[in-house]
Formats: structure tokens, sequence, C-alpha cells
């Protein structure tokens, strides 16, 4: 259970620190309107719109679980469903256009945008539904009203958590190129993670897809 | 694509100043007639090197009549942008449009001494997906590479308003008309953007039959040419607001946004005033009421000259106008360079206050009834024209022809390409380097340059310099 809470963790750090999610924003905010106030704000924002990708896409699970009976289904399904995610982002190598025609200024529209397309909520689906099964476990035999409850709540956490680490990072990130190392370092901060991406969503899937698998 | 962004693509105007200087130029070269190909002159620009101030390479198309004009990159330092995140593109390749032809060429340089053609796309394919023709200005944006053109369908041209369109900047396939709402738009010539303010502005030339066979000179005076600028809302790709200069203001047509985008003003030269002959430049810039407003900030007079001095075009005003036919602005957002290709003069204004340009350094070479020689003795035919200034602003190049048509009309005994380069001075001014000058191979003249890396009327920056 703590090994999937860090997982929620960690992938928050991973998400934050892939400027595909936005970080370079923050700082190009801070940058333009030369206010302090700017960048904890662009920062925000962001979280906000990631969040609500990340709750667009748990919150259909957390609902699915109620059918208890078919939670290992459910759990295989959704490994798939996250490979063959990673599996478009791999072939797919191209930015989505849709991106280009957000306005500047509308920075959560943007981060929940972006997050939908690199299938950042997904990478999550198969950490929150561990997390789902195991408290079922704890649990036993309780009413599927209270389950379901329970992983409306869990699905919450899971995004907050997970957002507030990927706030974090970029805002680490962010801070560090404005206010110590110059915009000199944005570039070289900069790597190209698509690879990367594909391949993890590609691992998470594997991975929840088989526990699932083999875990009952 | 790469692991890290391009070391040529630069977050901000200053970054891109302190960068390694460029290595080589590359030119246009065309042919007036027709009779030869046009291509890409590759100039090795390395003060050390044995081959330097020399063409060390060419790039010849198959075909005939295209008459290269303008050209740009397939991607610059907007690709950091950190909305649309195209970081890992290469500046690779240049996209050179046939400005007569409306085909378009996707030149590969990553090896400048074996650039070679990448790709071909022929006129049909521009015709059929957008409607428009003869390709012109390219710049590399949110979208993909967006082209502006000078005619609309149909065979002269005139059948619709021309406008722009966006290639894919990695397959480079034509995708689509970029306007949803061009409102007053009818002529297009030039158009530039600020990426994080999200707005564009775009100048108009003339219509293809004004300007294909030569000046029309009843358009002219009868005030037909382009004489407004069009401000856009860049991404939702709608005319907000058109400023008619007058119509007397005829031909207005480099837009040159300030660079740092934090700035929301600009400058746009105008090639001729009706009414007194004048060369001018015009300020945009936003106002508290983020409304849009322009001013003219800039004149330059006119030469009185005798009648059988002048080409019959010029002979009834007895005098030669400046012809300010094109401007670029240094990085800095410090010096605007102006070519007065008529009176055959290159100015530079230092316009720290863009509202209050003040001359700061001149230099003559070529002109109408003047034709001054290079410094190293040799003829500079027709006047100053393209301008490019090195990132750093410490060098200004520039080559000689407008327009085929149109160097026959103002200077119909002359014949010849060159470009030649001069060193701005640490507080301004301008003075001609005595050992740069290329003479290109007979028969051929020259237009746009770009410079390797990135120059002044390329790249557009998504952080201010701080």
């Amino acid at each position: 259970m703590t090994a999937l809470w860090w997982a929620v963790i960690f992938s928050g750090f991973y998400h934050g620190a892939n400027p595909g999610m936005g970080w370079p924003l923050a700082v190009s905010a801070a940058l333009m309107e030369r206010r302090h106030g700017a960048m904890p704000r662009a920062l925000l924002m962001l979280a906000a719109g990631h969040f609500l990708a990340m709750i667009a896409i748990l919150l259909p699970f957390s609902l699915m679980l109620t059918l208890i009976t078919w939670a290992v289904e459910i759990r295989i399904g959704a490994g798939l469903l996250v490979i063959a995610m990673g599996v478009y982002l791999l072939i797919n190598r191209r930015h989505p256009k849709i991106l280009a025609r957000v306005h500047p200024t509308r920075l959560v529209l943007w981060s929940f945008l972006a997050a939908m397309a690199h299938g950042a909520g997904l990478m999550l689906v198969p950490i929150f539904l561990g997390i789902c099964g195991m408290s079922a476990d704890d649990i036993g035999h309780l009413a599927a009203q209270k389950l379901m409850g329970d992983n409306v709540k869990t699905a919450f956490a899971v995004a907050f958590v997970h957002t507030l680490a990927m706030t974090c990072a970029g805002g680490a990130i962010a801070a560090l190129i404005y206010v110590w190392l110059g915009l000199k370092f944005l570039s070289r901060t900069w790597f190209n993670l698509d690879l990367v991406w594909a391949l993890s969503l590609i691992a998470v899937g594997i991975l929840g897809a088989s526990t699932a698998y083999f875990g009952h | 694509m790469n692991l890290r962004p391009d070391p040529t693509f630069h977050a901000s105007p200053k970054l891109a100043m302190q960068a390694p200087v460029e290595n080589y130029a590359f030119t246009v070269m065309l042919s007036p007639d027709g009779s030869q190909s046009d291509g890409i002159a590759v100039i090795d620009l390395k003060p050390d090197s044995d081959t330097y101030g020399q063409i060390v390479h060419t790039v010849m198309v198959p075909n005939k009549g295209d008459e290269f004009h303008h050209f740009g990159w397939n991607a610059c330092s907007s690709s950091l942008s950190p909305l649309t995140g195209h970081a890992f593109l290469e500046r690779r390749y240049l996209i050179v449009p046939g400005i007569r032809s409306s085909r378009i060429y996707v030149i590969d340089v990553k090896d400048p001494l074996k650039a070679h053609i990448h790709k071909t796309i022929e006129p049909e394919e521009v015709f059929e997906k957008t409607g428009y023709s003869r390709p012109h200005t390219i710049h590399c944006g949110p979208e993909g590479i967006y082209v502006s053109t000078l005619g609309g369908a149909g065979p002269d041209g005139t059948d619709g308003p021309p406008g722009i369109f966006i290639m894919d900047c990695e397959t480079f396939e034509v995708i689509g008309r970029y306007e949803m709402d061009r409102g007053k738009q009818d002529k297009h010539y030039d158009f530039w953007w600020n990426l994080p303010q999200d707005y564009m502005v775009s100048s108009e030339w003339g219509l293809p039959p004004q300007f294909e066979n030569g000046v029309v000179a009843e358009d002219l005076l009868s005030n037909k040419y382009g004489h407004s600028i069009h401000f856009w809302d860049l991404r939702a790709r709608k005319n907000i607001q058109t400023i008619d200069f007058g119509e007397n203001y005829q031909m207005a047509l480099e837009i040159r946004p300030a660079h740092d985008p934090t700035k929301s003003y600009g400058f746009c030269g105008v090639v001729v005033d009706t009414t007194n002959l004048q060369g001018a430049i015009f300020t945009w810039w936003r106002g508290d009421d983020r409304t849009w407003q322009a001013k003219k900030t800039i004149t330059i007079d006119p030469r009185p000259e005798k009648p059988e001095n002048l080409p019959p075009l010029l002979q009834g005003f007895e005098a030669v106008p400046p012809l300010v036919t094109d401007i670029d602005l240094s990085l800095d957002d410090k010096y605007l360079y102006v070519a007065c290709w008529g009176l055959g003069e290159m100015h530079q204004y230092d316009v720290s206050d863009p509202m209050d340009p003040i001359l700061a350094g001149k230099v003559e070479i070529g002109g109408i009834a003047r034709g001054t020689k290079h410094p190293n003795g040799k003829d500079f035919v027709y006047g100053p024209q393209m301008v490019e200034v090195s990132r750093d602003g410490k060098r200004v190049y520039w080559t000689n022809s407008l327009y085929s048509t149109w160097d026959d009309q103002f200077y119909p005994d002359d014949e010849g390409g060159q470009m030649v380069m001069a060193r701005v001075g640490e507080d301004g001014g301008l003075e001609l380097d005595g050992d740069f000058y290329i003479d290109f191979p007979k028969g051929l003249r020259s237009h746009q340059i770009r410079l390797e890396g990135g120059d002044c009327s390329t790249d557009s920056f998504c952080y201010p310099s701080v």
C-alpha cells in the first residue's frame, strides 16, 4: 500500500519535471508579467488543469470498480488501455496540434488538454486501481455503496497528492531557472521525454495488468 | 528529432545575441527572365577561412521561372514556446518559395556545404489545398510553418483574396488556410507576430497584376496598392483590427515587431508617399485601451534630379524617390535599418524610443542616377535592398535586387547581383566593409539573405530578455 502511494508521489514528480506538462509556462509567466505573484499563479492554474485531467480519468474507473465481481477484468482492461496509449504515443510522435490553438493566458485549459493528450491521467490508473483493490481486500465485503464512496474519495486523494507532487517538482525547476540559473538553462533542462514517457505508460500498464492477473 | 533542443534555439533575444556568430549566409539567386534556374548560394562567413566572403556551394533547382524572393526556416527559437513545445525540431531546412511559379522547395542545409533539395511541393498542391498562389514570407510558429501569399486563385491570382497558409513543420505537407475571419484584408505581403501576446500583424503590397509585369504607374498614382496593416488574434485566426495609414502611403511592406515579447510595438515600412515621393516608417503599438494605433515616425525625402538622368518612369517627377523597400530591426530592438533602394542608401535609426527614431548612421551605395561605388571600386548595381542583421547586431548584410521586373523599370540599364556587408560601430554608425563584396554568377540577381543559426527577421522569441 505504501509503495503505491509512493508511486503516486513519484509519478507526480515525473509529470512535473516534464516540460510538456507546463513548467516552462510558469517561467514565461513570471518573466512576461514581471511580478513575483505571476509564477505561483501560473503554477496554480497549471495544477488546477492537471488535477481536473486526473479526476476526469480516475473517476470513471472508481465508479466502474463497484462492479466488484469484475474487478480483475477491469484492472486488466485498464492496464491494456494504458499500454495502448503508450504504444500510440510511441508510434505517433507528433505533437498534439490542439495545444497550439489555446490562448496563452488560458493555462487551466492548456494544462488539462496537455495532460489528456499525453495520457498523464492514464499513467495513474493502474496505481489507483491497485490502491482501491488493496483497500477493498482490507475492508472485506462492504456494501457496494460504501465501496464506491471510498473509491471516489481515493480518486480525489490520488489526484490531489499526485498534482501536489507534480506542482512541487515543476515549481522547483521553474523557480530554480527564474531565480538562480537564468533563461539559458531553460533549453538545457529541456529534455525530450517523448520516448521515455511512452515507455513509462507501457511499463505501468504491464505492471497493472500483470499484478491484477497474477495477484488474484 | 533531437533529445535536446537545437542549440540555435534561444529563449530570449538577448541569449540569441550572445550565441556564437554566423558561419554561413544563404542568399537567394534568381534568374530575372527565367532563362536559368534559380538557386540558393551558400556563402562562407568565417573570418579566418580561406574562402571567407565567397560562394562555397550552390543549390540550383531543376525548374526554371520560379523567381525566388523570400524564404525562411522550418524551425526557429519559436520552438521553445512553452505552449507548443516543438523544442526538439531541428533548424535544418530552408523553405524556399517561387513567387512566380508558386512551387516550394524544402532545402536541407544541415551540412551547408552539401545543401540539397529535400522535397519539392508542386504549385498544384498549393492551389488545391489553399486556393492561394505566389507564396512569399515564411515564419515558423505555433501551428507549424506559416506562409504568406500574394495571390488568390485563378491564373492571375485575383480570384479571391490572398492570405496565409500553414504547412506541417515535420512532413512539410500543406495543411490549409490560416484565416477564419479575415475582416477587411484583401491584399497581402508580410506578416509577423508576438507569440506570448498572441497577436499577428500583416501588411499589403498589391495583387499579382499590379506587380508581376512591373509597377503599374496608373495604379500607384491612383493609390491602388496596399496602404493598411491588419492586426490578428493569432490563435483565434481572426482579424481584430485594420489600420489604414492613408491611401497616399502606397505599399506597406515589411512588418518588424520588437523582438522582446514583453513589448507591444513594431514598425512597418512604406515604399512611397504619392503626395510627395517620401519614404516612410510607421510605428505601431497597442494603446492603454488595448486597441492598436500607428503613427508615422520616420520620413525620408526624395532627391531632386534632372529628368535626363532618370528612368522614363520617374522623368515626370524630376526626383529620385527613396523607395523604402526593406527594413530590419536588431535583436536588442535598438537599431532599425532602412533600405532606400531608389536613393542608394542604407539608413540606421536608433529606435530606443520607438516613437522618436534618430538617424544614427548612413551608407551610400548604388542608387538611381548616382551609382555610388563600393569602397573596393566595384559597381553596386540598383540600390540596397534586402537587409539582414547578424544576431549580435554587429554586421549588416544586404543585396541589391528588388524584384525582376521592377529592377528593369527603375534601373533600365543595369544588370547584376551583389551582396555587401557593413559593420556597426560601438555607439551606432555604419561603415561598409571594403573586403566583403560578393558578385553573383552572371545572369543571376540576389534577394533575401538568411544567416546560419537564425537572424533578425526569422526568429520569434517566447521569453523576454532579462
